[in-house]
């Protein structure tokens, strides 16, 4: 009986609240979206190959010199034990170390909007490599 | 380990050790048949990618590579016949480059250099600065038994030559390796049919060496580990009894057999480049009788850099190489390939040369 009574008006609760307000939910979106959000991942991915094969720091070399295609650079395998700077390190702390080393130049925020685009290019290209943490 | 206990270190190891074998150096030595030839060694050194900064400015690491394998050239003992020099002297062709690489190289004492020419020496003026101020393009020559061949193979189609604005842009597309606008390397009919006729009076007991840049085989096109067409150039190397190819540009440590030809990649002094397998979107032909060279440590400027050092036994190569920052590699002739002197045993092979 009671249990009867409270269905009903969690029911009429319901039903109103769906016909008063527009049918907007947070997690729904459509395929005009998927594809929208692709092409914005996918500007920032053409905005770190083109830093790749620039010249990042002050001697005239840039990253894709030894790392074509961003090779050699193992995206899948971070956070890992780096033995040279003796901690656990990310993909960012190398990317700096390649900027400011190889490259001569300055480091980057580890939150640039360069930094990322590094990131998103380097993982882009290692797409579908099976996250391997700590590899060395 | 410190540049410099490496160089002490080094430089006692030139001092005491009379084992070959022992010495990081690119020292090729060649034991042809005993009626044919007789023993003579050659160093080699390749692709050091001087890269002009500004003015009389240089980027400092691929000029300490250069100045390294001078200074150690120097010291070898017994004093090489010639230096082979592998083309990628420059970065960007530029004749500042050129001049610079010329005047380092001028450091070598009483050798003679044979040059051969890399794409980016080649690709700002096609070849001309280099064929006044350095050498000819292709040329041959024979050594104390030895018939060698100098190939200019970074040659491309005539359509991807002229859709460039400037040579400027030209030279800097053909120096990116992994560009999707590139172009394949190629030796072009016009040489092969002088090769054909330089080879016409060889006997096919006389061993040939030929030097090219490119590596004349396929192995991967996007990154132009590769000569268009190379079949052809084999195909004129074919009825040779004993062959060589020594090649630089892939700046890692390589050996290849296909039919009677034996290949060896010449490491670079400036930096090395990943196996092509580690691209992984892309499918390679890396030959599967490489074991491969220690993964780079970025932490240490002149490791996966070098030189090689060859011997020739009975008119076949025995590699050896000398690797900066790592023990040295001998790749020795065994039956019908070569193979690595230690690690050719997939057991005994060790971590570092795990590639992914
Ligand atoms: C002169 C050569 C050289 C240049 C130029 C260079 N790197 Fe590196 N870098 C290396 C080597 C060698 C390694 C070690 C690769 C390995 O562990 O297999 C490395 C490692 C890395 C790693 C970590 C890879 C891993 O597997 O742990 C990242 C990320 C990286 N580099 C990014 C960059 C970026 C970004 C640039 C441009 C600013 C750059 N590198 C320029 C030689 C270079
Ligand atoms: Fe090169
Ligand atoms: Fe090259």
């Amino acid at each position: 009986m009671w249990k009867k009574y409270y269905r009903s008006a969690t029911l009429t609760v319901f039903a109103s609240v769906f016909i008063a307000a527009p049918p907007v939910f947070a997690d729904e979106f459509t395929d005009a979206d998927l594809k929208k959000w692709q092409a914005e991942f996918q500007s920032v991915v053409a905005e770190g190959e083109k830093l790749f094969h620039s010249h990042l720091g002050s001697n005239a070399v840039g990253c894709d010199q030894c790392h074509p295609n961003g090779s050699d650079t193992h995206p899948e395998t971070y956070p890992k034990f780096q033995k040279q700077l003796s901690k656990v390190a990310t993909l960012r702390d190398m990317i700096n170390w390649c900027i400011e080393n190889p490259a001569e130049g300055e480091p980057l925020a580890l939150d640039d909007p360069k930094m990322i685009a590094i990131e998103a290019y380097l993982t882009w290209e290692r797409r579908g490599e099976k996250l391997d943490p700590g590899k060395h | 380990m410190t540049e410099k206990s490496n160089r002490r270190k080094f430089l006692k190891q030139v001092g005491t050790l009379a084992g070959v074998s022992l010495v990081p150096m690119s020292l090729v030595e060649i034991v042809w048949g005993k009626e044919s030839s007789e023993k003579f060694t050659f160093a080699y050194i390749s692709d050091s990618h001087l890269t002009q900064i500004k003015g009389t400015q240089f980027t400092t690491n691929f000029d300490d590579g250069l100045k390294r394998a001078v200074t150690e050239v120097n010291f070898m003992s017994p004093k090489p016949d010639f230096v082979v020099y592998g083309g990628d002297l420059a970065q960007l062709g530029k004749r500042e480059e050129i001049d610079h690489g010329l005047e380092v190289m001028s450091g070598l004492r009483g050798v003679d250099v044979k040059w051969v020419i890399g794409e980016h020496d080649y690709y700002l003026d096609l070849g001309d600065y280099w064929q006044q101020k350095v050498s000819k393009l292709n040329y041959s020559f024979d050594h104390k038994g030895v018939h060698f061949v100098v190939l200019c193979s970074i040659l491309t189609y005539d359509e991807w030559m002229d859709k460039w604005p400037s040579a400027e842009v030209r030279m800097g597309q053909m120096a990116r390796l992994d560009n999707p606008q590139g172009s394949p390397f190629m030796v072009k009919d016009p040489q092969i049919e002088w090769l054909k006729k330089d080879l016409e009076k060889i006997d096919n007991s006389t061993p040939v060496v030929v030097l090219s840049h490119s590596p004349l085989y396929k192995i991967f096109k996007p990154w132009n580990f590769w000569t268009e067409d190379a079949e052809k150039v084999q195909a004129e190397l074919q009825r040779f009894d004993k062959v060589t190819v020594l090649h630089g540009h892939v700046h890692q440590l390589l050996y290849n057999q296909i039919g009677n030809i034996s290949f060896y990649a010449m490491m670079s002094t400036a930096w090395p480049w990943p196996y092509p397998t580690t691209y992984t979107q892309q499918q390679s032909a890396v030959p599967k009788l490489t074991v491969p060279m220690n993964r780079a440590d970025p932490f240490a400027a002149r490791d996966g850099t070098g030189w090689g050092f060859i011997d020739l036994d009975s008119g076949r190569a025995n590699h050896h190489y000398g690797l900066w920052e790592n023990p040295s590699r001998a790749v020795v002739f065994k039956g019908s390939q070569p193979e690595d002197s230690q690690f050719q045993d997939p057991a005994k092979q060790i971590p570092p040369q795990k590639h992914y």
